[in-house]
């Protein structure tokens, strides 16, 4: 099981009780200085101002997200044809807390059983359940030492990973050069918030001539708690390194936080490989559509060095609303960029997923697969850019991207974008739409496979070639992932 | 082993299967033929339990229960195998994978623990054997590209692979070269003993030469119109279906 996002307690309903958990010696144990508590709500320049101070940070911190959150004063939250966001009220939300659980329920019992169901089909051990559901657990998954075999490791190789407020200290000259280097606070509304307000999140650096020798996975990251709603990933692949990079969870996360604005930074040198790979699934919100997260992500990757690759593969089945286009900035020549995904809506969840491949160097190529696969009431839209720059020869791009619908009050659309300017690019755009047939369904059946299952086969047949990306024990999850997601979406 | 009485069905309200009686008894081959859209596969999409067919009337009984109260994969698990007319094909989704969740969900009705990957891939192999199929078609997908005859062959690579109690072959010959019949019938013919029974559906006698029937039955606008033994077949290879229809 890997996991990453610790449970944060922001929303007004917990407020009670996490003044309770402050101002009690802190009986769950996880952080010492237990001082700091959450700021107030709302959202101004004297917040950002406590926040950066709260968290100890370099006056040129501090600088970068006052500018961050001017220029999205002056920004308005982008229209979408196919999502329907409602309105978010900014001066709502609570920008710090102090580091620290959730504690929602006193035992397992008092949990919604549907996702204790959830769990079990999983097969997630109990105490990370309880974990999870935000049940009050005494010996928190206390794999230190198997953290600490992990940090030795790693420093042999001299790869930093930590946490990005950890790295704004120890490493600042990296964390100056490369922060916003990929992306800007000005590249979109929920970019400049998020580089205004971000609370924490990953920072890796992967030395010259290095492959990293196991995945890297937040969950083994010190002080990985709380990386909370406005994360922020940075990733630096120095030349001839080699990274594979693991985030997200399986289990269907809660969280009180419904907007959730993360951006993830990656940077390629020569020859350099990354691979970033992510299981999303928040909660989706209910049945009926309450609830849910809403989460809008800015991931982008640039290739700086000839020969790099970056690639993304996603597997999307959580939040109410997801909008995010990992996408890459070929500027290397002959560098290679790829997006794999796995897109599920069910119910009244919306996705507007796909990617953006920019060609700058010379033969540079992109791949860009997408599945998607909706059912219920949810809409599933690809949205993807194919961009060729005028000195880019030789540039390939492959683009395919197929929806799967089950039943027929779901909506799949595809948006394929397309700027090229050099004569001897070669794209290609596949696009297909399908349904499960009852005529599959039942030849399933009629071996013995129930519906449910039948369902899971098909699915995960379908978006074989994704999971086929991911790493070994994140693809087993994920393929029961998506027939988890699905169940009951075809009658 | 099966006992089907005035067995009625409609799909859309319209009735197809207009009263069926019929009775299967453990090492029986029966043989059902009859004139296209006369109801054949109707029958067997509701003996295997196919839901999109409202069974409208009558009772079928099979080893003693009654089978339609019990949903498709569960006339499966209990040994009622459907070679399909027309088998569908499932993109991505790997004849070995699709044949290891078949088997394991069977063995998971009867209590018993999923196979062993070497057991599996061994019993994989003798059954390769038994309808000569080659691993070229069992790495692919479920049908996926097939050939019409190479999917009839793998309808019974995997009734093979279950061995059912009843198999109901529907057309299982049709598309099938000289040599593929052999084959198929042969299949057939090494899985058949005295405990279980099998239904061919065909339109040709040839296939009878191979597969010997018991019985034979005329089936014609949804109703029986004749049966006996297997020199009925004979009997409308050379003369068709005209007379039975004239006669009802
Ligand atoms: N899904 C369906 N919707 C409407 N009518 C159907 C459907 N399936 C079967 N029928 C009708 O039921 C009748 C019997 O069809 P069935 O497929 O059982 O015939 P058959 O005896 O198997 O014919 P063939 O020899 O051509 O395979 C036909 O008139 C057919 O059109
Ligand atoms: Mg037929």
């Amino acid at each position: 099981m890997i996991y990453i996002e610790n449970i944060e307690d922001m929303s007004a309903e917990q407020d009670q009780l996490l003044n309770e958990v402050t101002s009690n010696d802190y009986k769950y144990g996880f952080y010492t200085d237990v001082d700091i508590d959450s700021l107030p709500k709302g959202l101004n320049e004297d917040i950002i101002g406590m926040l950066s101070a709260k968290k100890q940070e370099p006056e040129w911190m501090l600088e970068f997200r006052l500018k961050a959150f001017r220029h999205w004063q002056t920004m308005k939250m982008p229209a979408w044809a196919h999502l329907k966001i409602p309105e978010i009220n900014y001066q709502d939300i609570i920008y710090y807390a102090a580091p620290k659980r959730k504690v929602q329920y006193e035992s397992l019992d008092e949990v919604d059983p549907e996702l204790i169901e959830t769990f079990k089909k999983l097969g997630i051990p109990l105490e990370e359940q309880k974990h999870l559901a935000g049940v009050a657990v005494d010996a928190v998954m206390d794999s230190v030492s198997v953290k600490t075999t992990f940090r030795e490791t790693l420093a042999e190789h001299g790869i930093i990973f930590c946490s990005f407020s950890e790295a704004v200290k120890e490493h600042p000259d990296l964390v100056k050069k490369y922060m916003g280097s990929v992306v800007p606070y000005t590249d979109n509304y929920f970019a400049a918030l998020n580089s205004a307000v971000f609370s924490d999140g990953s920072f890796c650096y992967i030395p010259k001539g290095v492959r990293c020798p196991m995945e890297l996975s937040t969950y083994f990251r010190i002080n990985a708690s709380n990386t909370g709603q406005f994360e922020r990933t940075l990733l630096i692949a120095d030349d001839d390194s080699y990274v594979s990079y693991l985030e997200g969870c399986t289990a269907p996360m809660r969280d009180e936080n419904q907007l959730h604005a993360a951006i993830v930074e990656i940077v390629a040198m020569d020859n350099a490989e990354v691979k970033y790979s992510t299981v999303q699934n928040w909660y989706p919100g209910n049945k009926e559509g309450k609830g849910g997260i809403y989460n809008f992500v800015t991931k982008r990757g640039i290739c700086k060095g000839d020969n790099s690759k970056i690639s993304w593969t996603q597997v999307e089945t959580g939040s109410a609303i997801t909008w995010k286009y990992p996408s890459c900035i070929l500027k290397g020549d002959n560098s290679i960029g790829e997006f794999y995904s796995v897109a599920v809506t069910n119910n009244h969840q919306q996705a507007d997923t796909g990617s953006k491949m920019i060609h700058l160097g010379k033969n540079s190529r992109s791949t860009i697969i997408s599945k998607g696969i909706s059912a219920g009431k949810s809409q599933n839209s690809y949205r993807g850019l194919v961009k060729v720059l005028k000195n880019a020869d030789g540039v390939r791009n492959f683009t395919q991207c197929d929806s799967l619908l089950l039943g027929d009050q779901c909506g799949a659309h595809t948006f394929p974008y397309l700027e090229v300017d050099n004569d001897t690019a070669i794209i290609e755009h596949e696009a297909t739409t399908s349904k499960i047939g009852e005529d599959q369904i039942f030849y399933c059946n009629q071996r013995g496979i129930d519906t449910e299952n039948a369902i899971g086969l098909i699915i995960n047949g379908y978006a074989k070639e994704v999971l086929n990306k991911l790493p070994m024990e994140f693809a087993v999850e994920a393929q029961k992932l998506l027939q988890i997601s699905l169940e009951g979406s075809v009658g | 082993m099966l006992e089907i009485k005035d067995l009625r069905a409609a799909i859309d309200g319209k009735e197809i299967l207009k009263g069926i009686t019929l009775s299967v008894k453990p090492g029986e081959v029966h043989a059902v033929m009859g004139p296209n859209g006369s109801g054949k596969s109707t029958l067997a999409s509701v003996l295997a339990g196919r839901e999109t067919f409202e069974v409208t009337g009558g009772s079928v009984s099979y080893l003693g229960e009654d089978l339609l109260e019990l949903p498709a994969e569960d006339r499966a698990r209990k040994g009622i195998f459907l070679g399909f007319q027309y088998p569908v094909e499932i993109p991505g989704v790997s004849m070995v994978n699709f044949m290891k969740t078949a088997i394991n969900e069977q063995r998971k009705f009867k209590g018993m623990d999923p196979i062993s990957a070497s057991d599996f891939l061994k019993l994989m192999r003798e059954k390769k054997e038994i309808v000569e199929i080659t691993s070229s078609l069992t790495n692919r997908s479920v049908n996926e590209g097939f050939s019409g005859g190479e999917k009839k062959k793998n309808e019974i690579f995997q009734m093979a692979m279950l061995e059912p109690k009843l198999a109901i072959l529907d057309e299982t010959d049709s598309g099938l070269d000289i040599d593929a019949l052999r084959i198929v019938a042969n299949g057939v013919n090494k899985l058949r003993n005295k405990d279980n029974a099998t239904i061919v559906i065909t339109h040709y006698q040839r296939l009878l030469d191979h597969i010997v029937p018991d019985h034979v039955h005329v089936l014609y606008k949804g109703r029986i119109v004749k049966s006996s033994g297997k020199e009925l077949a004979l009997e409308l290879e050379e003369k068709g279906y005209d007379w039975l229809k004239e006669e009802n």
